[in-house]
């Protein structure tokens, strides 16, 4: 028994050795997640590098729309705070949006559409219709039609994100475990009489990991622009908070005479996200050497 | 073939069913009055609950749903509360300028990637390809309405050379149309790219080049034409959502479509709108991807013959 488990984690060592010598191998891939780990870093810190209060929130009119300068690299906004500062404390709104969203949508998704896939049946019928219509309905429009019911905050916005990102994981997940279903090894499961959450949970999940983790983390950057989006337009988190979208909103009215209140949160939108493509792409291809392409 | 899509036109019904429970639900939820809407901050609580009883605001949420819908039925799909216009005619007077939209933006993303992904396949693993992946995972990353600001900036602020905002014209269109455009660009051209590169490696591109047909040819006669099929589920795709996802877009460039109207109604709680426009969007996507549906037959003889058969 013993010596059988040891085996089994060490296979299991193995195999990650083995996916990290792939992804390792994807110049990209690489860069993407150094740049995530940095992003990481700032908005674990963002409140030790600056303090809330007089860095990010308190106004110094005498600065007002300062354009880039040695003291203020991303320049200042309309009430005189320094842009770099409200951008690097906005990078813990955007990720956290983005991760707890998709988080909270794999939670729900995955159960769903395993059991969905698993089952089939009157079951799998009722949820694929229901998770058809969902996708009738734009994403962006549930979204904005949810905040609106729930009320604008962060919390809020992270659960109508996670609505519009269910119907994607119950999918893939679907799609997976009906792949898996019909193994070998799942039929020998089943006809050694193992309960269905048994054999769900320790044999077929398992092998639907990867398709699951690289659509979720694809998923991340769809999140962090829609937030974006919505503070936007004014349904995401209120100012003066500042994330980044909310950033963008207020710089519309300053589009003439400072632009780079527009130029440098935008840019960390893009950059933030095509970085989170990047290592999805390289957990694509290395979790699944056939799907490279 | 025509009683597939008759098939396909009966099953759009469900779907409306389904979609305007779900809306009617959700905003049922919705934590502001439609009667305050209707009559202001100033009305008195008697001239609320008086509306609130003429309009069936109080009666249960299925027997409200069951009468809208059978207003639907008879072709009323009821007013709006903010400013007592029908809501059929509501959308219509916002439909034709999102429908402009959404097609000069599908015709940007196709005259852009179509060439993008298919020279990108045709030269795999050289520069060209990696320039061409590079332009659309930048695309992916970019959020479309920060686009649309940056147009703004170099174009209307910069050069003067476009309107800003507005629908008046050609001109207004371009910006807006770039900004949805180029958005969905990067879709397009990876998709176009990987099924073209599928079809490249099929014997029968190998027969063409034997027979000493010029590589020109053997491209856009008989490659592309098999790589068709996931190309135009894309734009499929791209259209529906642009129909009713072009909200930030619109919003930006102040251009008086569906999405940027639904967004106020929410705002404003104008349920009759949010309700009757959704059910019209689903309506219209729903024929979208039955079009693209039907467009299959007519690229593939074994789907039409598939089709038949069903």
């Amino acid at each position: 028994m013993n010596s059988s488990n040891e085996v089994k984690s060490s296979v299991k060592q193995n195999r990650a050795l083995e996916v990290w010598k792939q992804y390792r191998r994807n110049k990209g891939a690489m860069i993407g997640l150094v740049i995530l780990i940095i992003l990481i870093l700032i908005a674990v810190f963002a409140d030790v590098i600056w303090d809330y209060e007089t860095d990010i929130t308190a106004m110094q009119v005498g600065d007002r729309l300062l354009k880039p300068c040695l003291e203020h690299p991303f320049g200042t906004d309309n009430y005189g705070r320094d842009m770099l500062a409200r951008i690097g404390y906005g990078t813990r709104y955007s990720l956290s949006i983005g991760f707890v969203s998709v988080l909270m949508g794999v939670i729900i998704g995955v159960p769903l559409g395993a059991l969905s896939g698993y089952i089939g049946g009157r079951f799998d019928t009722i949820l694929m219709r229901l998770v058809d219509t969902f996708t009738i309905i734009p994403s962006l429009l549930m979204t904005i039609i949810l905040v609106s019911v729930l009320g604008t905050n962060l919390l809020n916005l992270m659960i109508a994100l996670s609505i519009s990102t269910i119907p994607v994981i119950t999918r893939i997940t679907r799609a997976s475990v009906m792949v898996t279903r019909n193994s070998d090894y799942i039929e020998s499961a089943r006809a050694i009489g193992a309960p269905v959450h048994t054999i769900l949970l320790k044999h077929v999940l398992p092998n639907c990991f990867s398709p699951i983790l690289v659509q979720a983390t694809l998923r991340v950057g769809t999140s962090i622009i829609s937030a974006a989006g919505l503070s936007y337009i004014g349904l995401g988190v209120p100012l003066p908070t500042p994330e980044w979208g909310a950033l963008l909103s207020a710089s519309k009215s300053f589009i003439i005479n400072a632009q780079h209140m527009c130029l440098f949160p935008g840019l960390a939108i893009m950059i933030t996200v095509m970085v989170i493509n990047l290592v999805g792409d390289g957990l694509r291809g290395a979790l699944d050497p056939k799907l490279k392409r | 073939m025509l009683k597939y899509v008759i098939k396909r036109i009966l099953m759009i019904i469900p779907v409306v069913l389904a979609v305007s429970f779900i809306v009617f639900f959700i905003m049922d939820f919705v934590p502001s009055d439609p009667a305050v809407t209707a009559l202001g901050d100033g009305a008195t609580e008697e001239q609320l609950e008086y509306y609130r009883e003429t309009h069936g605001l109080n009666d249960p949420l299925v027997v409200r749903y069951v009468r809208y819908m059978g207003g639907i039925l008879h072709g009323d799909m009821g007013t709006s509360y903010a400013n007592n216009q029908q809501v059929w005619d509501l959308f219509f007077a916002k439909f034709p300028n999102t429908l402009r939209l959404a097609v000069a933006s599908v015709v940007v993303t196709v005259v852009l990637s179509i060439p993008l992904g298919v020279i990108a396949a045709v030269k795999e693993n050289t520069w060209v390809d990696t320039v061409c992946s590079t332009l659309s995972f930048i695309g992916l990353a970019m959020p479309n309405f920060w686009l649309g600001l940056l147009l703004i900036m170099l174009f209307a602020v910069n050069l003067g050379l476009l309107p800003s905002t507005g629908a008046d014209g050609f001109a207004s269109l371009i910006l807006p149309a770039i900004t949805c455009g180029t958005g969905n660009m990067a879709a397009l051209t990876r998709i176009t790219r990987s099924s073209m590169l599928d079809v490249l490696k099929q014997d029968y591109l190998r027969t063409a080049r034997a027979k000493g047909q010029s590589e020109s040819k053997i491209i856009t006669h008989h490659a592309f034409k098999n790589a068709q099929i996931p190309v135009v589920t894309q734009i499929g795709i791209q259209m529906s959502t642009l129909i009713g996802g072009a909200v930030l877009t619109e919003r930006v460039f102040a251009w008086p479509g569906v999405g940027a109207f639904l967004v106020d109604s929410i705002q404003k709680s104008d349920f009759e709108v949010v309700t009757g426009f959704v059910i019209m969007l689903a309506i219209f996507v729903s024929i979208v991807l039955l079009i693209v549906d039907v467009l299959y037959a007519f690229m593939d003889p074994r789907i039409k013959a598939q089709y038949a058969r069903s």
